[in-house]
């Protein structure tokens, strides 16, 4: 690897995944695969934990800011993993000459968020370091849950078949447009807000009653084609998506046609991978569909039986072309 | 939306396709010269729709492929002086120069800044008057007038601080050297961006001298698929001539208020193609009255000229001699996270394309 | 970086526009196109209008595409 680390390996694709690998995994001698949370067993209780850094920049962007999108990522890896998330930590990096009232209005929303997820913010710690040091405001958050009964699958997706659909609560793309956009250093400006939102009471009514969920994740940096590829690489199949059934707003889809970035590679903060066994997928979509964090899900595709563990795009033309990992960054510093 | 999503209508290209595999009657072979085009063939899977007795060709249409390391290595060599910025298009921060690239020059503190415009790059000048800022000018006649008329607005406004280190090139001396070359063609998939400033007329002498039919072409699936179409019919008709399918964009005469700025501020020079070495009046350079905003004028550079790592094969690449899968570097130690080459870090170069958008096999 | 997409004239100040893709706004000089007003399309390159649609041709691209299915002469 490279004598200094670079932005290209933060950006949740190939890169990140090797500097992971190469640096962490081992030395703490991490289980493989990794999965959104952990999944802890002691004296008869089964935990989710999991733990977030959150960089974005700007700190405020439409839809949110960066206290709003702590909570919402660590409630979200928490609730993908088949948890009900219960209690956060909130670790704070604070640049000396950081507005107070910007903190409190940040602090503000991750109360109410906390409040809206169900969740407890119980514990936290402040650092402030000389101007320079930090770029403005860092929060690391982590976050615990009880592991609902029978959902260790859900995470590694061991369960998963072909045949087996998968689903998204909605369009793509909204938060890495929505925070490229409050940049205001490329010029242009979009309607676009984030989607990010907390899942886990959407994640509870179909895990409540669809008993056929095979797998589930969050997309965040390297957005859905990081998912798929982690996917395949995870169950040793592959899986085919049909470009067509893939909703992205038509602001994000301008701004990505202008600017050369694919939808299928940008960063979401309110959007859930579901791989639902077949014949339980229209279930799946009513309930998303009847909430409003799910209004426009739609089954993008099917897990097929490929040993070259490849994601295929359909392409909305009939064409065909293989969904890569993303390589280094589109965009730096999304969440 | 509007003007694209017609053109992308699934049923329109089934036919299209059709059209196209009831026309063939022998084996073809059609250069795409432009890289918005390569990436749109690979984008939309359009190989896979074709038949097999189609091959297109990718050629030296992707302005930062065809950007020689000498210009990175003047970039990177601006970017380490003192109170200066470098303003660039977003393709351009990864190629590899000699010895590093822009992107490693901004992780280790240069002011590097990506922008969309030339107008952007002004801007910047403007609000920043105690440094220099340099606008890294590439592209083909699609882009060079918005560089002619940044410099003319440099010049009305006595922006001192403005300066162009240009690489800016023209296409039809490029796609002439590819036929000299002797790459086996029936025609070419013309660029649509390109004409648009520059007018149908360039292109005759493509049929005129050469024989070689030519259709300018659109950017959206069924633009392409058509404009196969009209070469087929042009190969099996034997009647090569410069045919128009982009006519929402594109007239015979071009945009001629474009032309005027860019002939204004810019004159044809001699320039350096990577892969083709230096094709004559090929480039663009400042004319004499906007001299002053050459950046080599102001502050010389010395660079280490380096010849290019020798198994890549970029060069052939770019001429159509060959393709990504002839080379022994292409996903294998060189590929979008270590780009060995130009074509491999462009999101319109061919290797970078065929490496996302790879088939099945 | 070197792409250009359609998109309408949504406001004009002087020489300069915002266009519209989609709903993602972005600024256009219109220093290489004439009578430019808001509702026209336009194609948008590295800041720049570079061409006005023609409303006409694109209509009559479409209708050709549909004419091509009915004749296949050789």
């Amino acid at each position: 690897m490279n004598d200094f680390v670079s932005l290209n390996q933060g950006s949740g694709g190939k890169l990140t995944h090797e500097l992971i690998e190469k640096v962490f995994v081992k030395r703490f001698g991490m289980a493989e695969p990794l999965t959104d949370s952990a999944i802890l067993k002691d004296s008869g209780f089964t935990l989710a934990f999991t733990t977030d850094s959150y960089v974005v920049d700007p700190l405020f962007f439409p839809g949110g800011n960066i206290g709003k999108l702590a909570v919402c990522g660590t409630v979200n890896d928490l609730a993908v993993s088949g948890a009900d998330p219960r209690y956060i930590a909130a670790s704070f990096i604070i640049e000396e000459g950081f507005p107070m009232h910007d903190l409190v209005v940040i602090a503000e929303s991750m109360a109410e968020e906390a409040l809206r997820a169900g969740v407890k913010i119980v514990a936290g710690d402040t650092k402030v370091v000389d101007k320079g040091k930090c770029d403005k405001l860092f929060i690391t958050t982590s976050g615990t849950g009880i592991l609902k009964p029978d959902m260790e699958h859900i995470g590694t997706g061991k369960r998963i078949k072909p045949g087996d659909k998968l689903i998204i609560n909605g369009p793509l793309g909204n938060h890495a447009i929505a925070v490229l956009g409050a940049r205001n250093n490329l010029s242009f400006s979009t309607p676009v807000t984030s989607d990010c939102a907390s899942l886990n009471h959407l994640i509870h009514n179909v895990l409540d009653i669809c008993k056929e969920i095979r797998f589930m994740r969050d997309l965040t940096r390297g957005g859905l084609a990081t998912v798929l590829n982690e996917l395949a690489v995870m169950i040793g199949s592959g899986i085919t998506i049909d470009e067509a059934s893939v909703p992205v707003d038509d602001p994000v889809k301008g701004l990505c046609e202008m600017l050369g970035f694919d939808p299928l590679y940008l960063a979401n903060e309110g959007k859930v991978l579901i791989v639902a066994g077949t014949g339980e997928e229209t279930r799946v979509l009513d309930i998303l569909r009847s909430d409003p964090l799910g209004k426009y899900a739609e089954i993008i595709g099917e897990i097929i039986p490929d040993k070259k563990k490849l994601v295929v795009l359909n392409t909305s033309v009939g064409g065909k072309r293989i969904l890569d990992m993303p390589s280094g960054l589109q965009l730096p510093r999304i969440c | 939306m509007k003007y694209i999503d017609e053109y992308r209508n699934k049923d329109l290209v089934m036919k299209l396709t059709d059209l196209i595999n009831k026309s063939v009657r022998r084996d073809y072979t059609f250069m795409e010269v432009c890289g918005g085009h390569t990436a749109a063939i690979h984008r939309f899977g359009i190989t896979s729709l074709l038949p097999g007795n189609i091959k297109l060709i990718s050629g030296p249409g992707c302005p930062v492929c065809v950007t020689g390391t000498d210009f990175i290595d003047k970039a990177i060599a601006y970017s380490k002086m003192e109170d200066v910025i470098i303003t660039t298009f977003g393709d351009l921060i990864r190629v590899p120069g000699s010895a590093s690239s822009l992107e490693k020059e901004k992780a280790a503190g240069a002011d590097i800044r990506i922008v969309l415009s030339g107008l952007d790059a002004l801007e910047i000048a403007r609000i920043n008057s105690e440094k220099k800022v340099i606008f890294l000018g590439i592209g083909f006649e699609t882009t060079a007038p918005g560089t002619a008329v940044t410099i003319k607005l440099a010049e009305k406004d006595y922006i001192k601080n403005f300066f162009l280190l240009s690489a800016h090139k023209i296409m039809p001396p490029a796609m002439e050297a590819i036929i000299k070359e002797g790459v086996n063609l029936d025609g070419f998939i013309c660029p649509g961006h390109v004409a648009t400033i520059t007018g149908s007329a360039v292109f005759n002498f493509i049929p005129e001298k050469f024989n070689l039919s030519c259709v300018i072409t659109g950017f959206e699936p069924a633009d392409i698929l058509q404009s196969i179409l009209m070469l087929i019919r042009q190969v099996n008709r034997n009647t090569p001539k410069v045919e128009i399918q982009y006519s929402r964009a594109v007239t015979v005469n071009g945009n001629s208020i474009a032309q005027r700025h860019l002939s204004e501020v810019f004159e044809p020079c001699n320039a350096q193609w990577r892969g083709f070495g230096v094709i004559p009046s090929s480039g663009l350079m400042l004319r004499k009255d906007f001299e002053r905003f050459n950046v080599e004028n102001n502050t010389p550079v010395r660079i280490n000229f380096q010849e290019d790592n020798e198994l890549c094969i970029c060069g052939e690449i770019l001429r159509g001699l060959k393709t990504p899968y002839d080379c022994p570097l292409f996903a294998d130690i060189c590929f979008p996270e270590n780009p060995l080459g130009a074509c491999m870090v462009s999101n319109e170069g061919s290797c970078n394309t065929y490496y996302k958008y790879r088939l099945t096999k | 970086m070197c792409l250009s997409i359609p998109a309408r004239i949504v406001s004009i100040d002087g020489i300069m526009a915002e266009v519209s893709a989609g709903g993602a706004i972005f600024k256009a000089g219109l220093h290489m196109i004439e009578n430019a007003k808001v509702g026209d399309y336009i194609l948008l390159h590295a800041g720049f209008a570079i061409q006005k649609i023609s409303e006409k041709e694109a209509a009559e691209t479409i209708k050709l595409f549909e004419e091509m299915n009915n004749s296949l002469n050789e």
